[in-house]
This record gives structure tokens, C-alpha cells and sequence, in this order.
């Protein structure tokens, strides 16, 4: 039976493409149980039961049940419940500071619960950068050496050490403060400490756990643009707990909700707040405002009327009139967009003396663009100031279709409605 | 029908006493060379507070009061201390008596810091060891005379086992309590990073636990002052034996004078040690 196993296991590794498309962890069938003798709860009829009554009934607690999950190379990883839900134990799994009960956790390829204890120190060293909800520093040590802990962890030589480490403070925001001591720093610095010294590693995996939770609002926001801004730079992945919905709204790739152990859903930002999986996740994005996650590229529309750089005058105005509009955009051959023009321009040009065979420039006007990321809430002050439909491109300027105000608030009026039915 | 029953209770008393022959017998040896080590050792700490002039200990005195205990004023304090001592004409007797302490305290800090640092890392060594120590602290400390007598004879290496055995506890506990009371995430973190068991020892949890060991250190050593003194009813020269003259002479004054002088060295020696509990 074992052996038939570990051949199926074997063979299954072997044909899978060695593509970007392999996810960087896969974690199948993952089981903590807190508490004496855990294993004999997966053995008998408690297997099933809820948590409540499984504590009742044998006195152990359970930490995780049955979790499946992959993450991709690079992704933004949210892992989010409420306190209790085992969303910090899932993650210190992932570095076997907790070790689970059953199940398995692939990393690159490698099942990570299998390692012994210096295969293990091994793969933390070479692995993961790990960031604290209380940031977990060495009091007494600088903020360098601190920063530089995991090389020191790793033996290397103290001028190696710092100069790793110091373009790593520059890029947090604390050069300078080398030479403090972390209790003399705010919450906030002394995070980027944290982070510093997650980074210093220069490792494939960052996790974090409930990194802001501890800081004021401002800090936190501030924390978490720059965190984005990092991301984006080094394309890590990460693996980030967190217990608040706007937080991992705004930083997620893909969300993993947990409850009572479990992994209630997985999906992006949208899926989680317009489609929650049941009454639990609904509770949870509840306060979500739709605004905050909804997208320019995920409500935009295709328009009717679209003039071209090459057209002459007359054939835009016989479009415009067909069309019964007073105005339009312009694009050029790349589907790149120049501006907007407006029919009394169109009709100026047919009366002037020269009689352009094209549109020209001058009778473009250049106008507002977003991008499709932009969510409805930067959308706001845009609309308000511009009174025509907002032209959605692409970051090489190519049209993709337009946003109106209209189709803002109906985005915003609908997901409520759905909310309340 | 209020009196207790009498009965055949445990012959606790004699299979202490089988023991206590049993390992006379056979481990003479063993506490030959053990007081062997300790004799050397305290007669050296000796020989350097002895030889040292008068002032230059003073000297040091009065700079370790102002430099770690913190204000000129304690410095003088305690030289003006000193000086008392040896105008009592003890100075020598109280050279011998902090030697003593210091041997003691050399001694339980090489068995207390490694039991305290196993002892926070194995939970079943903490079962073995706590009630163990409540009871090396709480048994009256003259109990422990009588086998240090037997082991090692009369003179300073029978009062400097008792003083250990009832002197180690502190250190003990509080090296125990300080590592695991060490922060969890740093803990973490270290562990998160890769760091080894004595990474995690000397990176985290010593320097993070060193604030109570300190503290230790300076209960152990008050409680091998206080010991010390009782150890001159067994033979070891020292301020003690001032006071137990005084007490079978009924000489109140003289017994005040040594009292006081043991006093003040309580006073100095707590200071600085307690000094290195509060720096950073």
C-alpha cells in the first residue's frame, strides 16, 4: 500500500511541467491538532465533528482541518479570519515553528514536513524571511545588527553582514538609524526593522504575520502603499495574515478566508466581495465597500463611436451624426488613444480654407485616461471634475473602453442590493 | 483521644543516615578530591583580598559604589562603611568572610546557570527540580551543617557546601523563569531564520533573560552572605565567629559591632550586584 503510494507520488511529481504555472507551495490535506495524542482524533469518529465538541469531548483543540491550498511564484498571498480561525498557525506551518499533524506542504517541489532538524534549519536559512505582529526584535541589538541577524544566523563575516543589510535599511526608510536600539524607535520603524531583516535574506518567500495589526491607521496605510510598492519591485511571494477585510482587499492577489480551523474560500479581492461563499464571509465583507475592490477594467463598456486619426473631417462628422453624438474619441492605427474631439471642431475644419484630409492634432483635445486597475473609489474625484465618460488604457496608452458615472454608482447600487437580498 | 496515634512511622530518619554512611564509604574519594577544588579556590580569592593594601580595597569599594550603583555620595557611603569595619578591628575577619561569598557564589553560579538554562528548556527537568529547590530553601540551613561535617571536616569547605546547597536556588529559578518568559516572537523570529538551539540560546534567550538572572545572582549572593555567617559554627574564620564568641560570651556590644559589620558588607555587596540587574 505504501510503497504503491510513493510510486503514484513519484510519477505524479515527474510529468508535471516544470513551468511558472507549478505553484510554489502546494499544501493538500494539512491537519493541527492541538493537545495530547492528536493523531487519534484522525483516526476515529471525531474526525468529523466541529470544533467545539471535539474540545468537549477529548480535550484537544483543533488547529487546522483538512487544508488545501496553492500558492503561485510571486503571488500576494492573504490568509484572513478572525482570531482563533488558524490562520497564524497555518502559516507557521509553512516554517514548521508549528508542526502539523498530518498532511503535506510542498515547497518547490520538496515536502517540508519531511525534512529532520538540519534539513530543516537548512531550508528556513535558504527559504523564507519572516515577519512579527510585535516585530519580534533583539532588544539588545542595533537596529544593523538586527537587520543583519538572519545573515549572522547563516555565519557570515560581520563587513558581509552589514553591507547587505544597509542597502536593505535605505530601501525601508531608515538610513540613519543604524546605530539605534529598537526600543527607541516607533511601531512603526521598528517594523521596517522587522522588514529589513525579512529582506536582508533575499528570500524566495516572505511571511508575514498580522505585520501592520499592531500600528495606527496612518502608519498602517502608509506601511501598506509602501509594502506595495516593494512588492512590485521584487515580485516576492508573500504569505500575509491578516484579520482585516481592507487590508487584504487592498494587497491581495487571492484571499484565503479561514474559520474554525478551515478554509471557508479562496478567491481574488472581487470574488470574496461580490460572490462570498456563505453567510460567514458575507458577515465579514459586510463593511467592504464595493468602491475599494471594484475596478475601472471590471465595469468598463465598449463605446459606439470611435473616430480615427486617419479619417478625414467629414467622414467623423458622418459618423458622429449617424450616431447622434456630439463628440468622440480618437485613436490612432496602434489602438492608441490621442484625445477627444468634439463635432463644432469637426465642422470649423470642413469650413476653413485648408480642408484637412485628416484630423489634425489641434483639433484633438487631450483628456483624463485611468488605467483598468483603478479602483471606483480613485474613480470618484474623476468623474466629478471630468463630465464626459473617462477613457480606460492600458499602460502602453491602447483603448480599452470607458467608465461613466452612471455605471458607477448602478456597480456600487447592485453588489449593496445583492448584499441585502 | 486528642493526642496522634503512636505508631511505626517511616524510618525516614534512618535510611537518611544509611545513605549518608553508604556514601561516605564509597564516595570518600569523590568529596576528597570535591573539597579539594573548593579549598583551592577559596584559599586564592583569600590570599588576593589579603595581600591587597587596605586602601586600594577601599579604593575599589568607593569607585564601584559611584561608577555602577550610580552617585559619588554612594561611594563615599561605602568606603565610610568600610573604614567602620576596620576600626572595629574585623577588617581581616570580614576580608575572610567576602571571600567566602565570593568562592560560594563562583561555585553556585557554575552549577545554577546550566541547571536554570536546562531546566527552561526540558519541562520534565523542571518537575524534577522545582520541588527539590523549594526544599533546599525552606529546610532550616544548620540541617545541612551536619552532613557537610561528615563529608568534608571542620573549617571553610564544609560551610562553603552548605552555603552552595542553600545559596544555588535563586540562581536557578530565576535563570528558569527568565528564559521562558523570553519574548515568543523573538523566539520565533530566531527559530523563523534558522538559527540553531545555541543560536537561540546565546543570541535570544541569555540576552533577553539577563535582567532576572542578575537578579538572581544578586539573591543568590545575599543568601551566601547570610549563610556564610552560620557557617562559622562549623569552623570557617570569619565575621561569624565574632558573633557566636559574642553569643556564648553574652557580650552584647561586640556582638553589635561584628552584626553591624556584617550588615554593612550586606548592604555594599548588594548595591553592586543589584547594579547589574538594572543596566542594559
Amino acid at each position: 500500500m505504501e510503497i504503491s503510494e510513493a510510486k503514484l507520488g513519484n510519477g505524479f511529481l515527474g510529468t508535471l511541467p516544470d513551468s511558472e504555472e507549478t505553484p510554489q507551495i502546494v499544501i493538500r490535506d494539512l491537519w493541527k491538532i492541538f493537545g495530547r495524542d492528536p493523531k487519534r482524533i484522525l483516526k476515529g469518529p471525531f474526525k468529523n465533528m466541529k470544533k467545539e465538541i471535539i474540545q468537549k469531548k477529548t480535550g484537544c483543540i483543533l488547529g487546522m482541518r483538512n487544508i488545501n491550498l496553492e500558492i503561485k511564484k510571486g503571488e500576494f498571498y492573504i490568509l484572513m479570519g478572525l482570531s482563533g480561525s488558524g490562520k497564524s498557525t497555518m502559516i507557521r506551518n509553512l516554517i514548521r515553528l508549528v508542526n502539523p499533524t498530518s498532511g503535506s506542504i510542498m515547497i518547490n517541489g520538496r515536502d517540508i514536513t519531511k525534512l529532520n532538524n538540519e534539513q530543516l534549519i537548512q531550508f528556513r536559512r535558504d527559504t523564507f524571511g519572516m515577519v512579527f505582529q510585535h516585530y519580534g526584535l533583539l532588544p539588545h541589538m542595533t537596529v544593523l545588527d538586527n537587520a543583519a541577524y538572519g545573515l549572522k544566523i547563516k555565519g557570515l563575516p560581520k563587513d558581509e553582514r552589514y553591507a547587505r543589510a544597509m542597502p536593505i535599511l535605505e530601501t525601508v526608510g531608515l538610513r540613519g538609524w543604524e546605530d539605534y536600539y529598537p526600543g527607541s524607535l516607533s511601531g512603526g520603524m521598528q517594523q521596517r526593522v522587522g522588514l529589513a531583516r525579512a529582506l536582508a535574506n533575499d528570500p524566495e518567500i516572505l511571511l508575514m504575520d498580522e505585520p501592520f495589526s499592531g500600528l495606527d491607521p496612518l502608519i498602517r496605510r502608509q506601511m501598506q502603499d509602501e509594502l506595495v510598492e516593494l512588492q512590485d519591485k521584487l515580485k516576492k511571494t508573500i504569505i500575509f495574515v491578516t484579520h482585516d477585510l481592507h487590508e487584504a482587499l487592498k494587497l491581495g492577489d487571492r484571499i484565503a478566508i479561514m474559520r474554525d480551523g478551515e478554509v471557508v474560500q479562496i478567491g481574488s479581492p472581487e470574488d470574496i466581495v461580490t460572490n462570498p461563499a456563505d453567510d460567514y464571509v458575507k458577515e465579514f465583507v459586510r463593511d467592504a465597500s464595493p468602491s475599494k475592490v471594484l475596478t475601472a477594467g471590471s465595469i468598463m463598456e465598449n463605446v459606439k463611436v470611435l473616430l480615427y486619426a486617419w479619417e478625414g473631417p467629414k467622414t467623423a462628422l458622418t459618423h458622429l451624426n449617424a450616431n447622434n453624438r456630439k463628440s468622440a474619441f480618437v485613436l490612432n492605427k496602434f489602438h492608441q488613444l490621442l484625445g477627444v474631439t468634439k463635432m463644432e471642431t469637426l465642422l470649423k475644419l470642413i469650413s476653413s480654407v485648408d480642408k484637412p484630409p485628416v484630423i489634425p492634432e489641434s483639433a484633438i483635445r487631450k483628456i483624463t485616461t485611468v488605467s483598468p486597475d483603478t479602483i471606483l473609489e480613485d474613480l470618484f474625484p474623476i468623474v466629478s471634475e471630468n463630465p464626459y465618460p473617462i477613457p480606460v488604457v492600458d499602460s502602453d496608452n491602447r483603448f480599452l473602453g470607458v467608465v461613466t458615472t452612471d455605471q458607477i454608482f448602478e456597480s456600487i447600487s447592485v453588489s449593496e442590493g445583492e448584499e441585502n437580498a | 483521644m486528642l493526642d496522634f496515634p503512636e505508631m511505626d512511622g517511616l524510618p525516614l530518619a534512618e535510611w537518611v543516615d544509611n545513605a549518608m554512611s553508604w556514601l561516605l564509604t564509597h564516595l570518600g574519594g569523590f568529596f576528597d578530591v570535591v573539597g579539594f577544588i573548593i579549598l583551592n579556590v577559596v584559599v586564592g580569592i583569600e590570599q588576593i583580598f589579603l595581600n591587597l593594601p587596605w586602601f586600594v580595597i577601599i579604593l575599589l569599594v568607593g569607585l564601584a559604589g559611584w561608577k555602577l550603583v550610580g552617585k559619588m555620595r554612594t561611594g563615599i557611603v561605602f568606603m565610610i562603611f568600610m573604614i567602620l569595619i576596620g576600626s572595629f578591628g574585623y577588617w581581616e575577619l570580614a576580608m575572610r568572610t567576602l571571600s567566602l561569598v565570593i568562592a560560594s557564589v563562583f561555585f553556585s553560579l557554575l552549577i545554577g546557570l546550566p541547571l536554570g538554562i536546562g531546566m527552561a528548556r526540558n519541562d520534565k527537568m523542571e518537575i524534577i527540580l522545582k520541588p527539590l529547590l523549594d526544599g533546599m530553601q525552606t529546610m532550616p540551613s544548620f540541617v545541612y551543617l551536619i552532613p557537610a561535617l561528615m563529608f568534608f571536616g571542620m573549617g571553610k569547605v564544609p560551610a562553603m557546601f552548605a552555603t552552595i546547597i542553600y545559596a544555588v536556588p535563586p540562581v536557578i529559578r530565576l535563570t528558569n523563569v527568565g528564559i521562558r518568559t523570553v519574548d515568543k516572537e523573538a523566539l520565533e523570529a530566531a527559530k523563523a531564520f534558522g538559527a540553531t538551539k545555541k543560536q537561540v540560546l546565546f543570541d535570544v534567550q541569555l540576552p533577553l533573560a539577563k535582567p532576572s538572572i542578575m537578579v538572581g545572582i544578586n539573591q543568590t549572593t545575599m543568601m551566601a552572605l547570610s549563610m556564610v555567617v552560620i557557617g562559622s559554627m562549623i569552623g570557617a574564620k570569619g565575621l561569624g565567629m565574632e558573633v557566636l564568641l559574642a553569643i556564648n560570651r553574652i557580650e552584647v556590644g561586640r556582638g553589635f559591632q561584628a552584626g553591624l559589620s556584617i550588615v554593612f558588607l550586606a548592604i555594599i555587596v548588594d548595591r553592586i550586584t543589584y547594579s547589574f540587574s538594572q543596566k542594559k
